[in-house]
C-alpha cells in the first residue's frame, strides 16, 4: 500500500517537474464565449493553436450564441462565437462579425427513398407532423418516420431555426449522435433525419434542397439553404490583445481551413 | 481499503442530494415528479418526468414478466435436470452472456432488433418500448440464471431425497421441494434482474427511441436513465440541474431495490 502511493507521488512529481517550455513568440490568453454547435470547430482550433504557440492559454466557455455576443459586447471575453448572423441591432452596438466557417446540414433518407428532392417549405411540414405520408411528397405509401437530435444539440438547433420549426417538431427518435441518426435512417426506408454534411456517409441519400443538392460548393456559394454560419463577433472600437488578433487572423487564414473541415465544417477561407 | 469504497458511495449520494434538489425546488416537486410534459430546451421549459418515470417502471415490469420465467426455468434444468456436460456448456454460455457489454447489447438492438419488430408488426419505425424490453430481458438472465442456480444448488440433498422416498416423482419433488426451500435465493435473484434492468442506459438508449412520450408498447420512449445521458453532453444552465434531480429519483429507486435485495438475503441468512 505504501509503496503504491510512493509511486503515485514520485510520478505525480516527475509530470509536474516538467517545465513548460514557452517556446511561441505570443502568450497571453484567448477567451471565447458562445455557440455550443461550434464545439467541435473551436476546439479543434484551439487546440492546435495551443500547440503552436505554448505561450497562449485557450479557453472557450460554450454557452449558446446570444450569450456569447453579450458576453463580447460586455467585454467578458476576447471573441464571442455564434452560429447565427448578428442582427441588426447587435451591429448597432458596434459588434462586427466575421465569417469563420459554414456549417451545412444535410437532409438525409434511405437510398431505397425513391423521394430526392424536397423544398425548404415542405421539410417544415413534414418534421412539424402536417405531412405524415411518403406518398404526399412523391414517395411510396409509408408513414414518414422523423428522426432527430437530443435537446440542446447544435445540428438540431441549427436545423429547427432554419426549417423555423423550433419546438414544434413531431421526432419519433431523438438520437444522441449524428451517427446514431445515420445507422438509423440506413436502417429504415421510411426515416428522414438530419446530420452534418461532412458526416453523411453513402449509406443514406442526401436529398437535394430546393433543387441544389448539399456539397460543399453549394454551401459556400449560398445556393444550399439549409446551413449556418459559424461567426466570431469582436468589437469594432475596441483592439484585442495580441494572442486574441494572432488567434483570430490564424483561424480566418488558410492554414487552419484544414482543421475547420476536418471538425466537420466548410471554412470560409479561400 | 473498505472504507474507500464506503467514502465513494457517501460523497456520491452526497453530491446527488446537493445537486439534485435546487432544481426540484425550483419547478416544485409535484411539477416535476407528476408533470407529463418535458421540454428541457424551449423558450418556456417543462420539466415534467412522469413519462420517463412510467417508462422505466413499464419497461423493468416487462422485461422481468418475460426475463424471469425463461431464467427461472433454465436455472431449474440447470441445477437439477441437465446432465454434466450440457451443464458446462449453458454455464459458459451465461457467463459470457454476463460478460457483454451493454453497448454491444444496443448495437445487436439498433440493428437487428428495432428492423425486425418494424418488419414483424409492420408499423413504420421498431424503435420502441417493446425492443427495449426485449434487450433488457436477455440483459438480466445471466444475473437471474446465476443466483437462482447458487440458490437451487444449496438445497440439502436430504431435503429431495425425503420428497423421493414418499414417492414423489423427480418433478414434483424440483418444484415442491427444492424451488420452495430456495425461494428467498430466487427472490434475491429477481430483485437483482429488476437493478440491472432498471439501471441500464447505453443498451436501453439505442433502441428506445428516446422521445419523451408516455409510454406505449410500440411508441418511442424515454427511460429515466437515458433522459440523463442524452441530454447532459450539451445542457446548461437549470436544465443541467434537472437531470440532476433526474439521477436522484433513479438512485432513490435503485436504493429502494437494493433494500429489497437486503430483505430478502437476510431472511435467508435468519432461517
Amino acid at each position: 500500500m505504501k509503496k503504491i502511493v510512493c509511486i503515485i507521488i514520485a510520478a505525480l512529481a516527475v509530470v509536474c517537474a516538467v517545465p513548460a517550455f514557452a517556446a511561441g513568440n505570443i502568450s497571453g490568453t484567448v477567451a471565447t464565449d458562445g455557440s455550443t454547435s461550434m464545439e467541435k470547430v473551436i476546439g479543434a482550433l484551439g487546440e492546435q493553436f495551443e500547440i503552436d504557440n505554448s505561450g497562449v492559454k485557450f479557453t472557450y466557455n460554450p454557452t449558446g450564441s446570444g450569450t456569447g455576443i453579450t458576453a463580447v459586447s460586455e467585454g467578458r471575453c476576447d471573441i464571442g462565437l455564434s452560429s447565427r448572423s448578428l442582427k441588426d441591432e447587435e451591429k448597432e452596438k458596434g459588434l462586427t462579425e466575421t465569417v469563420v466557417a459554414l456549417d451545412g446540414i444535410a437532409v438525409i433518407v434511405n437510398p431505397a427513398n425513391p423521394v430526392s428532392d424536397i423544398d425548404l417549405e415542405t421539410i417544415a411540414k413534414i418534421y412539424t407532423g402536417e405531412i405524415t405520408n411518403w406518398k404526399e411528397v412523391g414517395g411510396e405509401d409509408a408513414e414518414i418516420v422523423l428522426i432527430g437530435r437530443e435537446a440542446g444539440s447544435g445540428t438540431r438547433d441549427g436545423f429547427e431555426s432554419i426549417t423555423n420549426t423550433s419546438e414544434k417538431c413531431a421526432y419519433r427518435q431523438e438520437l444522441t449522435s449524428t451517427g446514431d441518426v445515420i445507422t438509423t435512417v440506413a436502417g429504415n426506408p421510411s426515416a428522414i433525419g438530419y446530420a452534418s454534411l461532412a458526416s453523411v456517409k453513402n449509406t443514406v441519400k442526401a436529398i437535394s434542397v430546393g433543387g441544389v443538392a448539399p456539397s460543399e460548393e453549394t454551401v459556400k456559394d449560398g445556393s444550399y439553404v439549409v446551413q449556418r454560419p459559424f461567426i466570431m463577433v469582436t468589437k469594432a472600437d475596441t483592439a484585442l490583445s495580441d494572442a486574441a488578433q494572432a488567434f483570430f487572423d490564424w483561424a480566418v487564414s488558410k492554414e487552419a481551413a484544414e482543421i475547420i473541415s476536418a471538425a466537420g465544417a466548410v471554412p470560409a477561407a479561400e | 481499503m473498505g472504507l474507500i469504497t464506503v467514502g465513494f458511495v457517501l460523497l456520491i449520494t452526497v453530491y446527488l442530494v446537493i445537486s439534485g434538489i435546487p432544481a426540484i425546488g425550483e419547478i416544485g416537486i409535484i411539477n416535476f415528479l407528476f408533470g407529463t410534459k418535458w421540454a428541457s430546451t424551449a423558450s418556456e421549459p417543462s420539466f415534467g418526468i412522469l413519462p420517463f418515470i412510467l417508462t422505466s417502471i413499464y419497461g423493468t415490469a416487462g422485461a422481468i414478466i418475460i426475463g424471469v420465467p425463461i431464467g427461472f426455468m433454465s436455472s431449474v434444468y440447470l441445477a437439477k435436470m441437465a446432465n454434466k456436460k450440457v451443464k458446462t456448456v449453458i454455464e459458459n454460455a451465461v457467463s459470457l452472456l454476463a460478460g457483454i457489454p451493454s453497448v454491444v447489447y444496443g448495437l445487436v438492438g439498433m440493428m437487428v432488433l428495432v428492423p425486425g419488430i418494424r418488419k414483424i408488426f409492420h408499423i413504420p419505425d421498431g424503435a420502441s418500448l417493446f425492443a427495449a424490453i426485449i434487450v433488457l430481458s436477455v440483459m438480466i438472465l445471466p444475473s437471474i440464471i446465476k443466483v437462482s442456480l447458487t440458490a437451487l444448488e444449496a438445497v440439502p440433498k436430504d431435503y429431495e431425497d425425503a420428497s423421493l422416498a414418499l414417492g414423489a416423482t423427480p418433478v414434483e419433488t424440483y418444484f415442491r421441494v427444492s424451488v420452495p426451500a430456495a425461494k428467498s435465493g430466487i427472490a434475491a435473484a429477481v430483485v437483482l434482474g429488476v437493478g440491472r434492468a432498471i439501471g441500464e442506459a447505453m443498451a436501453v438508449m439505442m433502441v428506445a427511441g428516446n422521445a419523451p412520450n408516455m409510454p406505449s408498447l410500440f411508441g418511442s420512449v424515454r427511460f429515466l436513465t437515458t433522459a440523463v445521458a442524452s441530454e447532459m453532453s450539451y445542457s446548461a444552465g437549470l436544465q443541467r440541474q434537472v437531470l440532476f434531480s433526474i439521477a436522484l429519483v433513479l438512485f432513490l429507486f435503485i436504493m429502494l431495490i437494493n433494500a429489497a435485495l437486503n430483505f430478502f438475503l437476510k431472511r435467508e441468512k435468519v432461517k
